[in-house]
């Protein structure tokens, strides 16, 4: 990774990405079955209608606007840039949403759209339950039935998420398959829909699933990178060097990367590396994955030789996912974007480097795109713009990092 | 060449009957067992037995055979050993076998080396339920070179343009998945849904077989009539579950898999 890299844009020609059939290059498709073929074509639809009908778009800028809370800052962080060394750290402030993470901009899309389509009771899976949460506002706000599956595994280690959605009037489902989190929550959430198919809309949070999915969920977050952009063309009168930001499956990453694809700008995802790539105990999809379809998409995917997933790993609920989303799996392919990994330990040190430096807590997922500045920073020039998406707050993540944070002493 | 889906249906009709069609986890409770009850059900009449190969993540099971599945990985079972199970079980078996498994174990190996190495071991069929035709064509260009057969699904939602199209590339059998839900789950049989899937049997080229949720005699004999053939998965699985030892897994399969099949008797 170089500045150099910045001045040859790659974002593969006049052709939109994904293709008809939801493909971004040999990633994505329709991989389910058959029961939600026409579910799918049905949220295709009616996402395409949407973005065509101008009351869609004002009713949820109205809400992105008042009731979420955009646009979210974008801070300039001086003390944290002062201690790395290198170029100018912007943060944007996704944690400063209402609910506390990005995942509340895909939550409001996708919840009109379920309106629109007239169903009566929403799903969605959680891991670190910020995408739980927002779903259950959501369902809240819009007076519909909302169910959750979370693993119990996050559950545990998120009880403070779990408390939240119950409060909002959503049932948590636990999930005890498999590695009892967010895959298993997954899988378990397309079930449910594939058995209520007919009044349920199912709210993926991320850029992962079935064609549209990864194409709508982007959609919908690519308002962080479009505010950032703007903003920083306002205030500094030029693009940042570099984007920088954490990937589980990969939405906040693809809501900051999209906007900035066709511009000289370095696009790096950081990946978790858990107890360190070589432990096996990782979810570092795209660095130690291989290409296969999870969650009815193709994607870098987290297997063993003979095609069964393999759990995944980290610290941070919300990266703790065994595969990357078809759109990032196809940037990692054509060089457009690149992938590193922080483990928890670097993690950790981040999150409190943040709180002290800045007075800002961010979330365990964000502390590992932060984590990564340490090597980032000092490769660019003192008045070039790095733009990192703190894409949650980091309440949810105090006991268990002062838990971890004791046992190492 | 491996036994023809199309004329075990036929000959099942020929005696008046749907066709039984049996599930089970391949390598499960063990690798030996599997196939002695793929044998046993053989035995007992069954035209075309179904072997699932275990995927970690099978999203169109339900908790029987998902927890079948886990089991069977638990205890060592690949796309390699249950397909050497099935090869065994050719060798000996009248029916014809098909397997049944998700994409990405058929990814890991190659559509097609995985093709080869099925049809090798005996396989007629191949049903994949998260390979719709638009993602299948390299799969169907491997199953065409080894003479296999690609069985794909049509649900209640499926609207008739689209099923004419999965007819257009499907061969083998239409598997009718008999309502909106997993493995297992409650079937109600109303005549609502009889009557949709009457609709579809007139309209499909390839015999149609209904599966999930089918458990008891009972409603193995209603479907009877408005289907070529009835499959029954998780019911059978159960028996294994509950069984204290191998051969009581056997036997109770044995058991209940006569009793589905006597109830298959249309005339």
């Amino acid at each position: 990774m170089s500045a150099s890299q910045a001045s040859l844009p790659k974002s593969g020609g006049a052709k939109p990405l994904p293709d008809e059939l939801g493909h971004f290059g040999p990633y994505g498709g329709r991989f389910v079955p058959e029961n939600l073929m026409p579910a799918l074509e049905e949220l295709h639809a009616a996402y395409l209608t949407a973005q065509e009908d101008p009351a869609f778009g004002e009713e949820l800028d109205d809400l992105l606007a008042n009731y979420a809370g955009r646009p979210t800052p974008l801070y300039e962080a001086k003390n944290l840039t002062r201690a790395l060394g290198g170029g100018r750290i912007f943060l944007k402030r996704e944690d400063l949403t209402h609910t506390g993470a990005h995942k509340i901009n895909n939550a409001l899309g996708q919840v009109l759209l379920a309106r629109r389509m007239g169903k009566k009771r929403i799903i969605a899976e959680t891991g670190a339950g910020q995408h739980g949460v927002a779903t259950a506002t959501v369902a809240a706000l819009m007076g519909m039935k909302c169910m959750v599956y979370m693993g119990t595994l996050d559950m545990e280690r998120q009880a403070l998420n779990v408390t939240r959605m119950q409060m909002l009037g959503a049932t948590v489902e636990p999930v005890t398959s498999g590695s009892c989190s967010l895959k298993d929550a997954t899988t378990q959430a397309i079930r449910d829909w594939v058995t209520n198919v007919g009044d349920t809309h199912y709210i993926i949070g991320s850029v992962v699933g079935p064609h549209p999915y990864p194409m709508l969920v982007r959609g919908f977050q690519s308002v962080i990178g479009k505010e950032a952009r703007a903003q920083l063309l306002e205030r500094e009168g030029k693009l940042p060097k570099a984007a920088v930001a954490c990937v589980g499956a990969g939405s906040n990453a693809i809501g900051l990367f999209h906007p900035l694809l066709d511009d000289p700008v370095d696009l790096i995802g950081v990946e978790a590396a858990g107890h360190g790539l070589d432990s096996g105990e990782h979810s570092a999809s795209l660095t130690a994955g291989r290409p296969g379809v999870l969650h009815g998409s193709s994607l870098y995917l987290l297997q063993d030789p003979n095609g069964q997933i393999i759990e995944a790993y980290s610290m941070a609920a919300g990266l703790d996912y065994p595969g990357v989303g078809p759109e990032h799996s196809h940037l990692k392919d054509i060089e457009r974007a690149t992938y590193a990994t922080v483990d928890d330990k670097a993690a950790v040190k981040a999150f409190g480097d943040l709180a002290r430096y800045e007075g800002i807590i961010p979330a365990l997922e964000s502390a590992h795109a932060l984590a990564h500045l340490k090597d980032l920073a000092p490769r660019y020039a003192k008045d070039d713009i790095i733009l990192v998406c703190l894409s949650g707050r980091g309440d949810k993540d105090v006991s268990q990092v002062a838990a971890y944070l004791e046992k190492q002493r | 060449m491996n036994p023809d889906l199309r004329e075990k249906f036929a000959a099942a009709a020929q005696q008046g009957r749907a066709a039984f069609v049996p599930y089970v986890t391949g390598g499960f409770p063990d690798a030996d067992t599997c196939l002695e009850l793929i044998l046993a059900l053989d035995e007992l009449g069954s035209e075309v037995i179904e072997v699932g190969i275990p995927f970690s993540d099978p999203l169109a099971d339900g908790p029987t055979i998902q927890l079948s599945s886990q089991k069977a990985l638990e205890a060592g079972a690949t796309p390699a050993k249950v397909l050497d199970t099935m090869a065994r079980a050719a060798a000996k078996t009248k029916a014809a076998l098909v397997t049944m498994t998700y994409v990405n174990p058929v990814l890991a190996m190659g559509y097609e080396e995985f093709a080869r190495r099925a049809s090798g071991s005996g396989v007629s069929g191949v049903i994949i339920p998260d390979l719709p035709p638009e993602e299948a064509g390299q799969w169907l260009q491997a199953c065409q070179t080894h003479g296999l057969d690609p069985v794909f699904m049509a649900a209640p939602g499926t609207p008739m343009e689209r099923l004419d199209r999965i007819l257009a590339v499907g061969g083998g059998f239409l598997y009718y998945v008999s309502m909106d839900g997993v493995t297992g789950a409650d079937l109600e049989l109303g005549p609502e849904r009889l009557a949709a899937m009457q609709r579809v049997r007139a309209r499909s080229s390839l015999p149609v077989a209904v599966g999930f949720g089918v458990a008891t005699p009972a409603q193995a004999a209603a479907l009877a009539p408005v289907a070529d053939g009835v499959v029954v998965g998780s019911a059978l699985v159960r028996q294994v579950h509950q069984a204290k030892t191998p051969q009581e897994a056997v036997e109770a399969v044995r058991g209940l898999a006569g009793e589905l099949r006597q109830a298959l008797l249309v005339r």
